[in-house]
């Protein structure tokens, strides 16, 4: 009797999907960032990212240790408390053929590094900006963070009285070219969003709930797996088609909204109770607003206007990256010295 | 009387805003092209418009480009000052006053030229706004007369500063010859102060140390800035923009250097960090408050071993301070800039000649040691201008320091980010987009091991540790060595760097006339070279001047070289103000328990002094 070893199955660039898999995590078991990971890693795969041409860049905190748990074939960079966004301007003006993934937290994006995370989405930084949002500090122990909702408790039964920061929110009224909420227990709805965020060519936000099991899964908690389950509240169901397939989705007219993102590849958002149009901002504030009232996580492709103004066109940057000039392309000639000196020595240069 | 020539300093008393920066700009570049030595210092304080400023202008047959202590000549322009101002000056003294400005009564002893400003300025425009601007131009026009600056060189200058502007240039020309006009016509000369063309400038560029630094960046081949605006630094990366955006274009005419000002200074470090860490020459400049929000990237770029090339225009602190004025007091702190145990390469840029060659050489540094390099420039240098030699073209390629592409990863064997290869504690890189699967890694501030992997091990923790000390060693070797004057007969040694040079030219020739020959070592750089222990160890005393309240330098050498500490000692000066060659070496005579020099003597007798000086000199 002879036994078939299977062939494990590859995306187009030829590779498994343990290749896009790092070390094991170190967070606690049921953790809702390792179900992220997960989604990263297969999102990465089934998208057939190059591995060495993605940077993985992360903050402080549970959320921002991640990235060591995926795609250990990429370049990672785990910076300091809420300071991810400026590393990656400066990874993205050096190298824009790179593609960013960052990992934050709610701590560090809505606390220590909110003024980087404004600025980031002001200046379009291409980065796919991941928020693994649970409430609360992890790795110092369960204080709240500012992102808890308000009446939500600590495992003590202290309650917050503070008003909670809608990230997605914020990141809309700043003029962000993608902003999604999703739910760490909803694969099916992060692996398309994820997609869709690394075809985006500026700052895509995804605001991830993510319960923490050891300081926020009790009941008190609002962003407890329980409480996020029952919740939940989708605008819609999401697919997504990369411009390398070759597929056409044939959907009953007016059922399904599509979106057609600048390399090509299509986001299709099947519409469920209500028709919810994703391209105007206002409506995607209310819908927020009106959410938090309901007590209602909206979860889904919230806002998004695929054709931004790109940091290279801002920045009226030429095709190679900056971190491939040869000197020759950065060091002006002997004849601009000499130019500039002569300016200096009659007095009209400087 | 004795006549001054070509070595007396003008201070102009003015209000901020008022225009006299283009009026001062003029007299000090007409003085320049003359071919007498010449340095201008702007003493401005933290305002747009309002507040008193002064310019102090120095012309030096000898070529001592320090400010001067005293002030020979006044020019009287702010009511609000004007009486301090005239009190200030001794007898002997010239002042030039606008005669609508009431002082107390000047005694007899000083030359004083009352000019009826309003009245002339009234003559030139209409316009209450371009006369307050433009009146400026009347004492230049006045000085001019009564210190025999040539017209030619008068018009010279104000066309390179106003050619751009007909009508302005126009209307200041006018303004400046009636001035002149005026004096000609109505004072009679008494004063001993006159300038005669001479040939010590020729071929001499004047520059202010930003432009410069930003020159050098541009020619090192910068590709990242990123900055948050602060005084003193924010002309170096404005001037950068400029000079980007007139040399640095690609063939499709698009910028081949991205400049992002950052929201504060914490983005801007981090900005440079991680453009560098992709494989770009990144850099930023920023001041004191800038430089400690910045400690916290510092260290990491120390530890995870990130090149960044930071220049740091120091001012006055602690704290807020005096913005606008200069001191060397950030050494300390950036030396050490962050928490854990952490050291940084600094270098101590002295002249805008250095600032250029800094501009180009902190990079090659930064990325051969991979570590952040810090170049510690100040107000002084960075804002004013200087004389100088032409910079030179940078002869040698750039150092991209031990980065590993595919092609020489392939030779490696078993490559890990933080292993030392060499045995010079400076490992090897990879830059993100390297397709071998080998060479990617995960950069953190966290503990780690050889193979970047995270690591709480104590051992492991302590052999990075280890190695970066030895990094840091390494450094030494490669960092710029100091400039030794040796005097063969000297006790004496004095050590200085940055700005505070300029006054140890002059204070040495000052103390040498009191009897006390002095060597003197310029220091370039930190971490100290072996050059510094050997210059301790041949003199009983070492003088370490600089610009700062504790000694921070004779601090930093004390602990360095701990068996010679006793020999260490210190000036300092930190008023604000650019130091003086005669504060220096009377705080050095005092201590040698030798006469300080000759007092604030009238510069009626300091020109008979000077005289016998230079018989003395001669015998």
């Amino acid at each position: 009797m002879s036994t078939v070893k299977p062939t494990p199955p590859v995306n187009r660039l030829g590779l498994v999907r343990g290749d896009y898999e790092g070390s094991p995590t170190t967070l606690c078991p049921g953790c809702g960032h390792n179900a992220i990971t997960a989604g990263i890693i297969q999102a990465a795969w089934e998208d057939g990212l190059e591995p060495h041409r993605v940077a993985k860049l992360s903050g402080i905190g549970c959320s921002s240790k991640t990235p060591a748990y995926f795609l250990s074939h990429a370049h990672g960079f785990n910076a300091v408390h809420g300071r991810m966004p400026s590393i990656a301007a400066g990874v993205h003006a050096a190298n824009r053929e790179m593609v960013l993934i960052g990992v934050s937290g709610d701590g560090d994006t809505a606390s220590i590094g909110i003024g980087q995370f404004i600025h980031m989405i002001r200046r379009n930084v291409r980065v796919v900006y991941i928020v693994e949002n649970n409430g609360v500090y992890g790795l110092t122990k369960g204080q709240f963070s500012a992102t808890a909702d308000l009446g939500s408790t600590m495992k003590n039964g202290t309650p917050n009285e503070l008003m909670p920061i809608d990230l997605c929110a914020m990141a809309i009224e700043l003029g962000c070219g993608f902003v999604a909420r999703s739910f760490s227990g909803d694969q099916k709805q992060l692996r398309p969003l994820l997609k869709a965020a690394f075809s985006h060519s500026g700052t895509a936000v995804i605001d991830v709930i993510s319960p923490c099991v050891t300081f926020a899964d009790h009941e008190g908690s609002t962003k407890s797996y329980a409480a996020v389950k029952e919740h939940d509240a989708p605008v819609h169901d999401i697919d997504f088609v990369p411009y390398f397939e070759d597929i056409h989705v044939d959907y009953e007219p007016g059922t399904t909204r599509e979106v057609k993102m600048p390399d090509g590849s299509f986001i299709y958002l099947k519409k469920l109770e209500a028709d919810y149009d994703p391209t105007d901002p206002d409506r995607a504030l209310m819908t927020i607003r009106a959410g938090r009232r309901e007590q209602k996580f909206v979860t889904g492709l919230l806002y998004v206007h695929p054709d931004q103004r790109t940091f290279a066109e801002e920045w009226k940057l030429g095709e190679k990256p900056l971190a491939s000039l040869p000197l020759e392309a950065v060091r002006p000639g002997r004849a601009v010295l000499e130019e500039i000196m002569d300016g200096l020595k009659t007095g009209s240069g400087g | 009387m004795n006549q001054i020539i070509n070595d007396f300093s003008i201070e102009v008393a003015t209000v901020n805003g008022s225009g006299s920066q283009t009026a001062n700009s003029v007299l000090l570049r007409a003085i320049f092209q003359m071919g007498i030595p010449v340095s201008g210092k702007n003493l401005f304080p933290s305002n747009i418009a309002g507040l008193p400023t002064w310019f102090t202008i120095r012309a030096s047959s000898k070529g001592y480009i320090a400010r001067r202590k005293y002030t020979d000549i006044m020019v009287v322009m702010n009511p609000e000052t004007a009486a301090a101002d005239v009190a200030k000056m001794g007898p002997g003294s010239m002042i030039v006053i606008n005669d609508s400005i009431a002082v107390p009564e000047i005694p007899a002893d000083r030359f004083v030229y009352s000019v009826p400003m309003k009245s002339l300025i009234e003559g030139i425009t209409t316009n209450v706004k371009l006369r307050r601007l433009v009146v400026n131009m009347l004492y230049v026009g006045v000085l001019a007369e009564l210190l025999r600056i040539e017209e030619a060189e008068v018009d010279r200058a104000l066309t390179a500063q106003l050619g751009h502007k007909p009508k302005a240039l126009e209307l200041n020309l006018q303004a400046v010859r009636a001035g002149w006009a005026w004096a000609r016509a109505n004072l009679k000369k008494t004063d001993p102060f006159r300038l005669e063309r001479m040939n010590e400038t020729a071929g001499k560029i004047l520059i202010d140390g930003n432009t410069a630094a930003a020159m050098g960046a541009m020619f090192g081949g910068v590709t990242v800035v990123s900055w948050y605006p602060i005084t003193p630094s924010s002309s170096l990366i404005e001037a950068l923009i400029g000079f980007l955006d007139k040399y640095r274009r690609d063939e499709n005419g698009k910028a081949t250097c991205a400049v992002i000002q950052a929201e504060d200074e914490l983005a801007a470090i981090g900005m440079v960090l991680g453009a560098n860490w992709a494989g770009a020459r990144a850099m930023t400049a920023s001041s004191g408050p800038g430089l400690s929000l910045m400690g916290e990237f510092a260290g990491y770029g120390y530890y995870a071993e990130i090149p960044a090339v930071v220049w740091d225009i120091q001012r006055v602190g602690p704290s807020t301070g005096l913005p606008t004025r200069t001191a060397q007091s950030d050494v300390a702190m950036v030396y050490q800039l962050s928490h854990g145990d952490t050291r940084h390469p600094i270098l101590l840029p002295s002249s805008v000649k250095d600032c250029f060659d800094y501009g180009i050489q902190a990079f090659d540094l930064a990325e051969r040691l991979q570590t952040p390099v810090f170049v510690l420039s100040d107000l002084d240098i960075g804002m004013n201008n200087w004389m100088s030699d032409p910079f030179d073209y940078p002869e040698k390629p750039w150092d991209r320091g031990k980065v590993l592409d595919d092609e020489s990863l392939k030779k490696v064997e078993n490559w890990g980010r933080y292993k030392d290869v060499d045995g010079d504690g400076i490992p090897y890189r990879t830059l993100p987009g390297i397709k071998d699967p080998r060479g990617a890694y995960f950069t953190r501030g966290s503990g780690h091991d050889e193979m970047a992997h995270y690591t709480e091990n104590p051992e492991a923790y302590s052999r990075v540790m280890a190695r970066l000390k030895k990094k840091f060693d390494t450094a030494r070797t490669l960092v710029p060595p100091p400039v030794v004057e040796d005097d063969k007969t000297a006790k004496v040694g004095i050590i200085a760097y940055g700005s505070t040079h300029w006054a140890i030219v002059e204070s040495r020739d000052q103390m040498r006339e009191q009897r006390l020959p002095t060597s003197y070592l310029l220091l370039k750089a930190l971490p100290l070279t072996q050059d510094v222990q050997a210059f301790v160890e041949r003199h009983e005393r070492v003088y370490v001047v600089e610009q700062n309240r504790d000694g921070q330098m004779a601090d930093i050498i004390r602990l360095e070289m701990p068996a010679l500490a006793a020999r260490i000692r210190s000036v300092c000066s930190y008023d604000g103000l650019p130091i003086n060659a005669r504060t220096v070496s009377d705080a050095i005579l005092e201590q040698e328990g030798l006469p300080p020099t000759p007092g604030m003597a009238p510069p009626a007798e300091r020109a008979s002094e000077t005289k016998k000086a230079v018989e003395g000199a001669t015998r």
